[in-house]
């Protein structure tokens, strides 16, 4: 691990104005803000972050959850993974966030990580985690050597020709499907980001992946209110059965009423290069009576962009069996 | 006493203690700068630790670490992790290093009563915070009833993950977690046992449950 400098900012304002001092606040970052640090200390350790300055935010006032007067739900940056799976609103109005946190990672893992810090967990691909080979998520222009290599796990939504690399948050899929928005602190002020804006596609800037300028601090994430009598599902589908990123994942919000089916939000995790929201299959769904048909149809509409790598054109067959499994058991509820 | 009593056994009677008396020479030339805290350590030390302990390097912070109810007042590297800290620095061993990237969970503490990764925590984040450690939970002579449903229920072979298996399994306890073994199991995947003594853990975690 490379040297720093440690500092604990006493508010907000003080970590912005030494945030905005690094060239980016992407990878590479010199100055980076440490949450839980279960994503940030590996990578550090692996030398492939290796910040000149650490602002560890984790004593700021983000650690709250609070019902909204609109009845949505504000979530603070640093609340811990386990505190919002835990969380009784969380798990009455927005069940498919608790089983999407509590499919990732371990018990012990979920007590450390933060909110903010899963919205920008790193991929698990093994050349960016190895700087022993080139990357172009890592080092621009270096080269990809997934799309020739081992790339059973990588992406098969969203990838371009200078990186397959898998988002690997469950967490964010959830997030995607129940259209949070991301609330920034930054050198110009505050801004709110739509979620499916706040990744970005790989394209051919596979280190910029989220819209993060530096000194841009999330302070919270907020949910919309409820949708009432929702039924909501979260499927993983892994290489083992806990403790393992998903090779597949489903989140799934419906409304059925009187059997057809009067809102849908759909998002698909482990299979795209960010968390994936699907509008075809959101599309295919509208106004349709709630019956296998109409599922299958939806499944295959969220899946028709998908591109195979040489080792992974199991996971579109994979995704598209766990979207119908997951809107089945949404149905069925 | 049986010979599985592990209170039959003479008192303390580790390798670390064994290498440093027959060994200590070699030691001293290999090791260098961690010997002293280890012997301190081995020969019973004082109830508070030196002010600050670890040696005063350039580039170290002082912190003050409380772990098992015990101040510790130490200069650290920033980049030191709460494992290092907790085993070359305080030199608790019992905290066991396996994979150091939060894959594995030998290195389970707990932080103000919650489980958490020591290796994925620098131990400069955790000035003032409650940490325990397995010495922390119980001694030979008073084992906790998690360590002695381990041992009743034999659930390790090796020894190794055995301190972030039951760290873990104790933190379990105040944890949501559903009745049956299915919950248990879902709960402990954070700690992998390369033995393959997870029947025998799940019994030890279930005996101490329904005795709760």
């Amino acid at each position: 691990m490379h040297t720093f400098e440690f500092i604990r900012p006493t508010d907000s304002a003080a970590a912005i104005a030494a945030a905005a001092q690094s060239k980016t606040a992407q990878q590479g970052a010199d100055v980076r803000f440490m949450g839980g640090g279960t994503t940030l200390i590996d990578l550090m350790k692996l030398n492939v972050e290796t910040p000149a300055r650490v602002l560890d935010i984790n004593r700021l006032p983000f650690d709250k959850i609070e019902l909204m007067p609109d009845g949505g739900l504000k979530i603070g940056a640093t609340v811990r993974n386990s505190d919002l799976a835990y969380d009784p609103h969380v798990q009455r109005d927005y069940f498919v966030l608790s089983q999407a946190i509590l499919n990732g990672a371990s018990a012990q893992i979920r007590n450390m990580a933060t909110v903010a810090g899963n919205l920008l967990q790193r991929t698990r691909c093994m050349y960016f985690r190895d700087t022993a080979m080139p990357c172009n998520k890592r080092e621009p222009s270096s080269g990809c050597p997934a799309i020739a290599g081992s790339n059973r796990t990588l992406a098969i939504l969203g990838a371009s020709e200078h990186c397959i690399a898998t988002n690997p948050s469950d967490m964010c899929v959830a997030m995607a499907a129940l259209e949070a928005k991301i609330h920034v602190q930054g050198p110009k002020g505050p801004r709110a980001i739509a979620f499916g804006d706040f990744h970005l596609l790989p394209g051919s800037t596979p280190h910029r992946e989220t819209v993060l300028e530096p000194g841009d601090l999330i302070t919270h994430v907020t949910l919309p209110p409820p949708i009432a009598g929702s039924k909501q599902v979260y499927l993983k589908l892994r290489d083992r059965a806990s403790y393992e990123f998903a090779l597949a994942s489903a989140a799934v919000v419906l409304t059925i009423t009187s059997g057809n089916i009067t809102r849908a939000r759909i998002a698909l995790g482990g299979v795209g290069t960010k968390p994936w929201r699907s509008p075809e299959a959101e599309a295919a769904l509208m106004g349709k009576a709630a019956n296998d048909a109409t599922l299958r149809q939806a499944a295959e509409a969220a899946l028709r962009g998908a591109k195979p790598q040489s080792e992974n054109g199991f996971k579109i067959e994979l995704a598209r069996r766990c979207l119908t499994h997951a809107l089945r058991t949404a149905a069925a509820s | 006493m049986s010979d599985d009593d592990p209170q039959s056994c003479p008192p303390d009677p580790t390798r670390r203690k064994f290498l440093l008396t027959t060994g200590s020479s070699v030691a001293a030339s290999l090791v260098g700068a961690y010997v002293p805290a280890l012997a301190n350590s081995a020969a019973g030390g004082s109830n508070s630790a030196a002010a600050g302990e670890g040696p005063n390097i350039e580039g170290t912070v002082p912190i003050t670490l409380r772990i098992n109810s015990k101040d510790h007042q130490l200069r650290v590297d920033p980049r030191t992790t709460l494992l290092d800290c907790i085993r070359e620095t305080v030199a608790l061993t019992g905290t066991k290093k396996g994979c150091d990237h939060g894959q594995c969970g030998a290195c389970t503490v707990h932080v103000n009563g919650r489980r958490v990764l020591s290796c994925l925590n620098l131990a400069i984040m955790h000035d003032g915070d409650e940490i325990t450690t397995i010495e922390g939970l119980g001694t030979p002579d008073a084992l906790h009833p998690m360590q002695a449903a381990f041992l009743a229920c034999d659930g390790y072979q090796c020894g190794y993950c055995t301190s972030g298996q039951i760290m873990s399994a104790v933190a379990l306890l105040k944890e949501p977690c559903g009745s049956d073994d299915a919950a248990v199991k879902e709960l402990m995947s954070g700690n992998i046992c390369r033995c393959g003594a997870y029947a025998n853990i799940v019994t030890a975690i279930q005996q101490v449950r329904k005795r709760a």
